[in-house]
C-alpha cells in the first residue's frame, strides 16, 4: 500500500467564532480521484486552500505528500497544481507567456518550461491560441489554460476548485475529457464541485460536505445505494396544489421528499409508483422517472438541495 | 472574509516560521513577468514618465530660471536656478516612478487581476513577490534617471563629478518610496483610499524645497518639511550634482535605509496575511 498523498485528521479552520471547516478527516491515495461534494459555503474551498498550503489550519492534523504544510509550505506548493475557483490568469501576458512565466515562478529552467508549455498547449487544445491575448479566450478555453498552467511543474497532486462552474455544457464535456485523460495517466486529483454529474463522472471516491463537516463518504455508486433508492419518480402538480398532493401521496415508495415545486418519490420501481399515484386519483402536470443521483443522496443527508 | 481577524493571528505564526517560507530566492521570476508584461502592454506609460521631468526642467528651469537668476543652496552656495531644480526633479522622477509602480500598479494586480494569489500558489513566497515588484520599479526608475542625467549633462547642469553618485542615490530614493508605497497599498481596499496617496504626493512634490530653498519657510514649517522623505531625497541629490557634499548626507541615506526596511517588513507581513492566511 503506497503512502497516501493527503491525510487530513479532524481538520479545523476558524475565522473568529465561525468554523468554516469543523473537524473533517479523509485520506487520498496516489492516483486516486477524490471529490468534495457540497453546496456553496460548505467549507470546500477553505479545505482546498489548506491542502494547497496557502491557509493555515486552526486545529487537527494535515499531511500533504508526507509533509506538514505549516512547516513545509513552499516544498509542498512546488509539487502541487492549483486550479482556483475563479480564473486568475495573467491578462497582461499572452496565452503561451502565461505558461512560460508560471513555470519560472517554480524556479524551473527556461528551456524545460518552453518545452512543457508547448506540450501543454497541445494537451489543452490551445495550440492555435498560443499568441492570443487571454481576454480573447472563451470561458472554456480560459479554464483549459488554467489547467495547463497548473500542470507546468508536473505536479504530483492537482487541486481543482469548482472546475466547470459557469461553463456551458459543451465546454464542460471538453474539460471533463481532458481531466479524465489526466486521471488515466495516474495524476492524483482532488476536486470540489456542487454538480453531482461532475462528481459521478470524475471521482473514484467522494465525501459529502455540509456546514464544515463530512456527512458521508464512499464511491458515487455506494452512496446512492446506501442513501437512496434505485429510481426516483418526480411529479409536479403546480405550486398551488403541491402541498395538498403531497399529503395524499404520503406513504408511497420507500420515502417521499417534498420540494417547493415538485414531489420526489423514492422507490426501486418508479413506473409502478406512478401508476399508484394515478390510481389515487391524482393527475400530475408532469412526471419523470429517473435513476437516483448524488443530488438525492445530498437531499437525504441534509434535507436541502445542493444548488439553491 | 475579514482580513482584520486574519491579521491578529499573523505575528505569532510568523515568528515560528523560518524565513524559507517567506522567501524562495526567486524574485527574478517576478521581474521576468514584469518585463514580459511591460513589453506587450505598458510601454506607453513608461515613455510618458520619462518625458515629464524633462518638460518641467525645460519650462521652469530655462524659462523661469531666466527671471530668477541664481539661488542659494542650504550650505550657502550660489547656483543657477536650473541647476538648483534639476536634481530636485530627478529625485521627484524617481519618487513618482516608484510610487506609480508600487501603488496603482500593485493595487490593480492585487484587487482585480488576482495576480499575487496565483503567484503565491507556487513555490514563491511573499518576500519574492514584494522584492520582485520593487526591484522592477527600481529598474524603471534607473532608466528614467539615466536619461534625465544625460539631459542635465547636455545642458551643463551637473556642476561636479560627485554627480555620478546621484544615480545610486536616485535608486535608493526609488527603493524607499517603492517599498513604503507597496506596504501602504497592501492595506488599501478601494479606489477612494488610493486617492489619498495623490493627496499626499502633490503637496510633498511642491513644497519639499523642490523649486526654492527651505529657508523661505518659518522655522516650524521647515521642521515639518524636514520630516518628509522627499526633502531628504532632494537634498541628497542636489548636494551631489552641485558638488556640495557633507556628512549630513549620511543622515539622508540612513532615512531611506529605514524606509526600505520598514516598507519591506510590512509588505511581506501583509502579503502573507492576505494570501497565506
Amino acid at each position: 500500500m503506497p503512502a497516501p498523498v493527503i491525510v487530513a485528521t479532524d481538520l479545523v479552520k476558524r475565522y473568529g467564532e465561525f468554523a468554516a471547516v469543523d473537524g473533517i478527516s479523509f485520506e487520498v491515495a496516489p492516483g486516486e480521484s477524490f471529490g468534495l461534494l457540497g453546496p456553496n459555503g460548505a467549507g470546500k474551498s477553505t479545505t482546498m486552500r489548506m491542502v494547497g498550503a496557502v491557509s493555515t489550519r486552526t486545529g487537527g492534523d494535515l499531511s500533504i505528500l508526507g509533509l506538514d504544510p505549516d512547516r513545509h509550505g513552499p516544498e509542498i506548493r512546488s509539487q502541487l497544481g492549483v486550479v482556483p475557483q475563479s480564473d486568475n490568469l495573467d491578462t497582461e501576458l499572452r496565452v503561451r507567456e502565461n505558461l512560460l512565466v508560471y513555470g519560472r515562478y517554480f524556479g524551473l529552467p527556461g528551456k524545460l518550461v518552453a518545452q512543457r508549455a508547448d506540450e501543454l498547449l497541445a494537451f489543452a487544445q490551445l495550440e492555435e491560441k498560443a499568441a492570443a491575448k487571454v481576454e480573447s479566450l472563451s470561458g472554456g478555453m480560459k479554464r483549459r489554460l488554467t489547467i495547463a498552467r497548473a500542470l507546468i511543474n508536473d505536479p504530483r497532486l492537482l487541486l481543482l476548485d469548482e472546475p466547470t462552474t459557469g461553463l456551458d455544457p459543451q465546454a464542460r464535456h471538453i474539460l471533463w475529457d481532458r481531466l479524465f485523460r489526466l486521471k488515466e495517466q495516474g495524476t492524483t486529483l482532488l476536486l470540489t464541485t456542487h454538480y453531482m454529474d461532475e462528481a459521478e463522472q470524475l471521482c473514484d471516491r467522494i465525501v459529502v460536505v455540509d456546514e464544515g463537516s463530512i456527512m458521508a463518504e464512499g464511491t458515487p455508486a455506494e452512496l446512492i445505494r446506501r442513501y437512496s433508492s434505485r429510481e426516483v419518480l418526480e411529479v409536479r402538480f403546480g405550486s398551488d396544489r403541491n402541498a395538498e398532493a403531497a399529503e395524499r401521496l404520503a406513504g408511497l415508495g420507500d420515502r417521499t421528499e417534498v420540494l417547493p415545486d415538485r414531489i420526489l418519490i423514492y422507490s426501486a420501481d418508479g413506473e409502478a409508483e406512478l401508476e399508484r399515484v394515478i390510481d389515487a386519483g391524482l393527475h400530475p402536470i408532469t412526471s419523470l422517472v429517473r435513476r437516483s443521483s448524488l443530488e438525492d443522496v445530498f437531499l437525504r443527508l441534509t434535507g436541502r438541495s445542493l444548488i439553491e | 472574509m475579514s482580513a482584520e481577524r486574519v491579521d491578529e493571528s499573523a505575528p505569532a505564526a510568523a515568528t515560528q516560521r523560518p524565513v524559507r517560507s517567506l522567501y524562495a530566492g526567486n524574485a527574478r521570476s517576478v521581474m521576468f513577468r514584469g518585463w514580459r508584461a511591460t513589453r506587450s502592454t505598458n510601454w506607453l506609460v513608461m515613455l510618458s514618465g520619462f518625458f515629464e521631468p524633462i518638460f518641467y526642467l525645460l519650462s521652469m528651469g530655462i524659462g523661469l530660471g531666466a527671471l530668477v537668476g541664481t539661488v542659494t543652496t542650504t550650505s550657502g552656495e550660489e547656483v543657477p536656478y536650473a541647476a538648483f531644480i534639476a536634481p530636485a526633479l530627478l529625485a521627484v522622477a524617481a519618487m513618482n516612478g516608484a510610487i506609480y509602480d508600487s501603488t496603482w500598479n500593485v493595487f490593480f494586480k492585487m484587487q482585480f487581476a488576482k495576480l499575487y494569489e496565483g503567484m503565491l500558489a507556487t513555490s514563491l513566497g511573499p518576500l519574492d513577490v514584494a522584492l520582485g515588484e520593487i526591484l522592477l520599479a527600481l529598474l524603471r526608475g534607473a532608466l528614467y534617471a539615466i536619461g534625465f542625467m544625460f539631459v542635465m549633462q547636455v545642458l551643463g547642469l551637473n556642476l561636479s563629478w560627485w554627480a555620478l553618485l546621484a544615480l545610486p542615490a536616485v535608486l535608493l530614493i526609488a527603493f524607499g518610496f517603492a517599498s513604503v508605497g507597496m506596504a501602504i497599498t497592501s492595506y488599501m481596499k478601494t479606489f477612494q483610499q488610493m486617492d489619498w496617496i495623490n493627496f499626499v504626493m502633490l503637496p510633498m512634490f511642491l513644497f519639499s524645497a523642490t523649486f526654492y530653498p527651505l529657508s523661505v519657510y518659518p522655522q516650524y514649517i521647515q521642521w515639518v518639511i524636514q520630516a518628509l522623505p522627499l526633502w531628504h531625497g532632494v537634498e541628497l541629490v542636489r548636494g551631489l550634482t552641485t558638488g556640495d557634499v557633507g556628512p549630513i548626507m549620511l543622515v539622508h541615506v540612513l532615512y531611506y535605509l529605514v524606509m526600505i526596511a520598514i516598507g519591506l517588513a510590512f509588505t511581506t507581513k501583509r502579503l502573507r496575511a492576505l494570501f497565506l492566511d
